[in-house]
């Protein structure tokens, strides 16, 4: 079924009986030319464009809970394109660009909204940075814009730009960045990808893989064995427990990322603002609430939740750049398990066994990526050939020495 | 998380500085043939079990002992604290 303002008329005055499940509920069957492992924004877009880019008639997407229920639905819904390293920034920026055309080429309101980033500076040393990070992203062919403090106040008056410790020196906005209703993403990927015949089996957790002689030949699940020609895990958060079944380490610490939403308020915040001293980020929801997180918790974990420290720190954060937050009341609070490789960039590589592929590392970025990395991880399936603008995501890239560390911090996966 | 230190009693783990997998105290002999390849190892790759972990925090904000705490990463329980000296003296790390 195709959605339309006329079909949304058309059910409004037949009383909405018209409308069919957004994807089938099917059983597995007992062999796929593609297993995708993880049903969450970046597996469905995976089995999309499997399907649609490539052709791909026989795929699955494996759930282990429900659409949209893992890291898809835990996130602060930002899409932006800002990154420095030549690794890095074409991928991000092709993402982007998806992320523009997204809603037409789904059919699917995902709510894509172009409402703008800005990375607030307050020293000089940022702004020499900043200045070069905005030059590599134009290089690229991305938009970036540095903004004076008196723009920055015209724009957003509430902002403090005379905090004592951290005042406000510029910023640099990328006016294509925005928020996206990240729900929508991972239903609107589900739905186009079921219209293309994808197989979308929710309930249904891997829980070991058949490997013999070096080579995949599928994964027993809490439904059942399937049968698959290549296998690809995309479970980013459980990366390291799904693995490990396959026999593998990686070069990943899972840790705990917290995010807050405030009560819902009139609109006061346009665009998402990132404060620069501090690791603080906020945008409002299209339902008035304050979306906002910081920095992970630090320690490996795999349980949604965290501690108070962070959230403390947060909130100092909120408070240093945003006073008009002082009485705004929390209304929730959770944590989501990253990723968090050993540079801060994410992996689309192939495994050390055949037909085993890997799609993970996404540290806290991910959410932004999820139509390039399905994309590229995509591609990577159909041709067992790296995309252009993945090449660098290898396993390989750490024993060479080819890191992609856009913090400059090293192999210390807390720190990124 | 309160972090059971074992000279100084129950102390925040906000005042500790969280330095990874405890299997980093055995740093491997650079002078061993296999050594590239294990220090590749050492430095990038990690068990990142669910589960009971051994880890190193290092009382930053404290004494500047390091610890070997061990936790339950899907619970953040703690069951054990003990020295990461008197854990890597008892594998012959020093003396």
């Amino acid at each position: 079924m195709r959605y339309s303002a006329l079909r949304v008329i058309k059910e409004a005055l037949t009383g909405h009986k018209g409308w069919t499940p957004a994807w089938r509920d099917v059983t597995p069957q007992a062999h796929y030319d593609y297993i995708v492992i993880g049903g969450g924004g970046h597996g469905l877009a995976t089995a999309y464009y499997l399907a649609r880019n490539h052709g791909a008639k026989k795929v699955a997407v494996l759930e282990k809970g429900w659409i949209g229920g893992g890291n898809v639905g835990r996130n602060t819904t930002i899409i932006r394109s800002n990154y420095l390293l030549d690794g890095n920034e074409p991928f991000y920026e092709h993402s982007l660009k998806l992320w523009e055309g997204l809603e037409q080429d789904l059919n699917y309101n995902a709510m894509v909204s172009q409402r703008g980033i800005l990375n607030l500076i307050h020293s000089d040393a940022q702004r020499d940075a900043f200045t070069r990070r905005g030059n590599a992203m134009i290089l690229n062919g991305a938009d970036a814009d540095l903004l004076s403090t008196k723009t920055i106040q015209k724009r957003y008056p509430f902002l403090n730009v005379d905090n004592a410790r951290f005042p406000i020196k510029g910023g640099l906005a990328q006016h294509r960045g925005g928020t996206v209703r990240h729900d929508a993403v991972a239903w609107g990927y589900a739905r186009a990808a079921d219209q293309l015949g994808v197989d979308i089996i929710q309930n249904c957790e891997v829980t070991g893989f058949r490997i013999e002689g070096g080579r995949c030949l599928g994964v027993d699940t809490s439904r059942g064995y399937i049968a698959g020609g290549k296998i690809a895990a995309c479970v980013a958060g459980s990366s390291g427990r799904l693995m490990s079944k396959a026999g593998m380490r990686l070069p990943i610490e899972s840790h705990v990322l917290q995010a807050f939403v405030s009560e819902g308020l009139k609109p006061v915040l346009p665009g998402v603002i990132t404060f620069g001293a501090g690791h603080f980020y906020c945008s409002q929801s299209d339902k008035g609430g304050l979306v906002f997180g910081g920095d992970i918790d630090g320690y490996n974990s795999y349980a949604q939740r965290g501690n108070l420290p962070v959230v403390e720190d947060v909130c100092e954060g909120a408070m240093a750049i945003f006073p008009m937050l002082g009485r705004v009341r929390l209304l929730r609070m959770w944590g989501g398990i990253m990723d968090m490789s050993m540079d801060g960039s994410p992996i689309i590589d192939r495994t050390h066994i055949d037909r085993l592929y890997f799609n993970g590392g996404w540290c806290y970025g991910g959410f932004k990526a999820t139509p390039a990395s399905g994309w590229c991880y995509a591609h990577l399936l159909a041709t067992d050939a790296p995309h252009e603008f993945a090449k660098a995501y290898r396993f390989d890239r750490f024993e060479k020495g080819q890191m992609i560390d856009e913090k400059g911090v090293g192999n210390n996966p807390q720190l990124h | 998380m309160i972090i059971n230190h074992p000279l100084l009693g129950p102390r925040d783990s906000a005042e500790f500085t969280y330095m990874g997998d405890a299997k980093l105290i055995d740093r491997p002999d650079w002078q061993e043939r296999e050594a590239l390849a294990k220090f590749i190892d050492y430095g990038y790759m990690r068990d990142n079990p669910d589960g009971v972990h051994r880890e190193l925090w290092y009382h930053e904000q404290g004494d500047r002992s390091f610890l070997v705490v061990t936790r339950d990463t899907t619970t953040h329980e703690i069951s054990a604290v003990e020295l990461a000296r008197d854990v890597a003296r008892s594998r012959g790390r020093s003396r």
